[in-house]
């Protein structure tokens, strides 16, 4: 898939998603019950800012060193009997994993979770050389089996309802209980539990991995990520280069922050730290582990004013407290990489051509950057790219330019100025009703659509300044 | 060749950073340590205390007991269970320890298919058949009720993962605040040489998801119920 998903332009994804009612309903309380979540883990805990400040203590160094943690790392895996694979491209991250998919002679792979395997498109490489790849995370199964891409990064499946999740399993899988959401699931345990089983592969990612000792460690809920490392023969953990940390002792903080940011949990179900293959004298777990690091785009953000983008631990707290998520959805950003953090990285790892849109779908009212755990100023951020994209690649919108420079023209030329403020009133006549403007001409019409825009004022600021002044004089 | 393209890689990573690679970096010193603070001079008994609360919240139920009623308290743990009657263990020396040998005879007796892990043949298919699987936490954390499992040739992944129901004995001597202390046990032992087991869980309470409509499923594809049982052993 990649990390763009669909081919609709951005303002038929964004008119989609505020079209579709279920969506923002279920994206709006979710927004609530996260936020809540995380505020009450936040206080639970205790000193939250002194745990952002080492967060971002600690992404900040790993990142200024990052060339030296990933070779202690990969030098750890490999002692511990892993191999190590350094992945400039998506391209060569997965003819790598096809390459040990045709070795093992594998046809069926599964997978928990995982976002950057998402970014490369690793499932359709794998399906194109013939393996079943099963997607074992209960969202991501539901997403699989109805081919529709993910619409959030820690529950990807909160586009959908759970009539909507019966349907696709009877379609699917002939699943004929109720959409009770317990046996929804249980019917995802009884049919997953046979692919676990019987897999040849299993592909995880990776949220932290752990320099000093070579431990990928994976964060989770379901149990699924820890039958994909402990069944199959082989386990391959793909992971963006920038997911590294010194030693357990920053795991600890980080794996700290991502669980209260992200569900507001002290700890989730599951956290496995698994290093290298599994001993000989062991009977359960992998007898061959490879770990892929993938650079895709990301060593170019590296030393730019945007360096912070990479301290990301994928909470997605900022998706969860962005005003314009709520209303248009995950889908409309046309991105795996949705909100905030989608709107920063996104053009970042895959350019401005296509994603130029992205750092408009925000109000800048830093919402995102106050509840970032590792405090990315996502908001700066945005206004930099949009920055960029009007003054560097000039991929503003041309009627802005032509608006912007008449502007200047006229607001710095006094007559001008004075005369249409002046006759504003009376041109705007036709469409006022009881001082409201509801249906405006030209570039009123956008605004106008959504809301009333209140008419011209009687006088004009500086007429009232005047006579102002004059009453004073007077009195 | 098992490691592949490293070079390469790192020294696009040291350039676009502006510097040679680095082969040395000082472990560095941070302004804040929040860390250490939480339960900090909390006794064992206020631990004891946070972890059942803990607990409530996690959908784990919590027994307490003594090292020589440990074979009562698991035997009434187990007469609640409906369902397979296979129960996998965990090994090693804490079987001896708790006298774990004799009350697995007692409870096999009373009609339980008990195994202990790497003693036969074929642990995995046996623990996907089993309703129980019982372990013994090596760290205990208060503050989130996470048992710490360093998995090795006694104590499989699959034990606390394939059967229904999640036991695990915790004696009270490994109960400490939070993960900040087990992984600073871990660091340090990576420090001194030792290396960390293969996989290392940290597992708190049953598995669970929020995937359809954000409703809390209990029970998705690790345990759907867990019991601790925590052993007076100081």
């Amino acid at each position: 898939m990649g990390i763009r998903i669909g081919d609709k332009p951005y303002a038929e994804r964004i008119q989609a998603g505020i079209e579709n009612s279920f969506m923002r309903q279920a994206v709006s309380s979710a927004q609530g019950r996260f936020r809540s979540g995380r505020l009450k883990a936040a206080e639970d805990l205790g000193d939250w800012e002194d745990w952002r400040t080492l967060g971002e203590e600690i992404r900040h160094h790993t990142m200024e060193n990052l060339d030296y943690y990933l070779h202690q790392l990969s030098e750890q895996v490999e002692k511990r009997g892993g191999t190590v694979f350094f992945a400039e491209t998506a391209e060569e991250a997965n003819a790598y994993v096809q390459e040990v998919a045709k070795k093992k002679q594998a046809r069926k792979v599964v997978k928990s979770k995982s976002m950057v395997t998402e970014e490369i498109g690793l499932n359709e490489a794998l399906q194109q050389s013939g393996c079943e790849v099963v997607e074992s995370d209960l969202g991501e199964w539901i997403l699989q089996l109805d081919e529709d891409p993910p619409s959030h990064i820690v529950t990807p499946a909160l586009h959908k309802n759970k009539e909507q999740i019966r349907e696709t399993f009877a379609n699917k899988k002939g699943y004929t209980k109720t959409d009770q959401p317990e046996e929804l699931a249980a019917f995802a345990r009884e049919q997953l539990r046979k692919d676990f089983l019987e897999a040849d592969l299993g592909v995880t990612g990776c949220n932290f991995a752990v320099a000093e000792s070579g431990a990928v460690t994976l964060v989770t809920n379901e149990g699924n990520a820890r039958m994909v490392t402990s069944l199959p023969d082989t386990h391959i953990a793909v992971m963006g280069m920038e997911r590294v940390v010194p030693t357990w002792e920053e795991l600890e903080v980080v794996v700290s922050l991502l669980t209260r940011a992200a569900v507001g949990q002290k700890l989730t179900s599951y956290i496995t730290a698994l290093t290298g293959a599994r001993l000989e004298d062991e009977t359960d777990g992998p007898e061959d582990f490879h770990l892929v690091i993938v650079d895709n785009g990301r060593s170019k953000i590296l030393g730019t004013e945007f360096q912070s983008a990479l301290h990301c631990i994928r909470c997605a707290a900022c998706i969860n407290a962005c005003p314009v998520y709520r209303h248009v959805g995950g889908h409309s950003y046309g991105s795996i990489y949705p909100g905030p953090i989608g709107a920063v990285l996104t053009p970042l790892l895959d350019g401005y051509e296509d994603h130029k849109d992205l750092p408009y779908a925000s109000t800048l009212c830093a919402a995102c950057t106050e509840a970032c755990p590792v405090k990315i100023p996502l908001h700066e951020h945005l206004i930099r790219h949009r920055e960029i994209i009007v003054e560097r690649e000039h991929m503003g919108a041309k009627s802005e330019e032509w608006m912007m420079k008449g502007f200047a023209k006229w607001a710095s030329t006094p007559a001008a100025y004075k005369l249409s403020t002046k006759m504003a009133r009376t041109a705007m006549k036709p469409w006022t009703k009881d001082g409201q403007i509801e249906n405006g001409p030209g570039p009123l019409k956008g605004w106008t659509e959504s809301r009333d825009f209140p008419a011209p004022a009687k006088k004009n600021f500086r007429e009232w300044y005047k006579q102002r002044e004059k009453r004073r004089g007077e009195a | 060749m098992t490691i592949h393209n490293r070079t390469s890689f790192l020294d696009r990573v040291a350039e676009n950073l502006g510097r040679e690679r680095r082969t040395e970096v000082k472990p560095p010193s941070y302004s804040v340590k929040p860390q250490d603070r939480v339960f900090q001079g909390a006794t064992q008994a206020e631990l004891i205390e946070k972890l059942e609360a803990q607990c409530r919240i996690i959908h784990t139920s919590f027994e307490r007991t003594t090292l020589a009623a440990l074979g009562d308290s698991l035997q009434k743990v187990l007469a609640a269970f409906e369902g397979s009657r296979k129960v996998i263990s965990a090994g090693g020396p804490r079987l001896d320890e708790f006298g774990m040998r004799g009350i697995y005879e007692a409870l096999g007796k009373g009609g339980f298919d008990l195994r202990i892990w790497n003693e036969q043949e074929g642990d995995v298919t046996f623990a996907e058949q089993a309703g129980v699987g019982i372990v013994f936490s090596d760290i205990t954390l208060a503050e989130s009720g996470t048992v710490t499992l360093f998995n090795d040739k006694h104590n499989g992944r699959s034990i606390s993962l394939l059967p229904e129901t999640f036991i695990a004995i915790i004696p009270k001597s490994t109960l400490v605040p939070r993960m900040t202390q087990a992984a600073r046990v871990i660091h340090e032992q990576e420090q001194k040489g030792n290396p960390v087991s293969s996989c290392v869980s940290f597992i708190t309470g049953p598995s669970n998801s929020a995937d359809i409509e954000m409703n809390l499923i209990v029970g998705v594809h690790g345990p759907v119920k867990a019991t601790y049982v925590l052993v007076e052993d100081l």
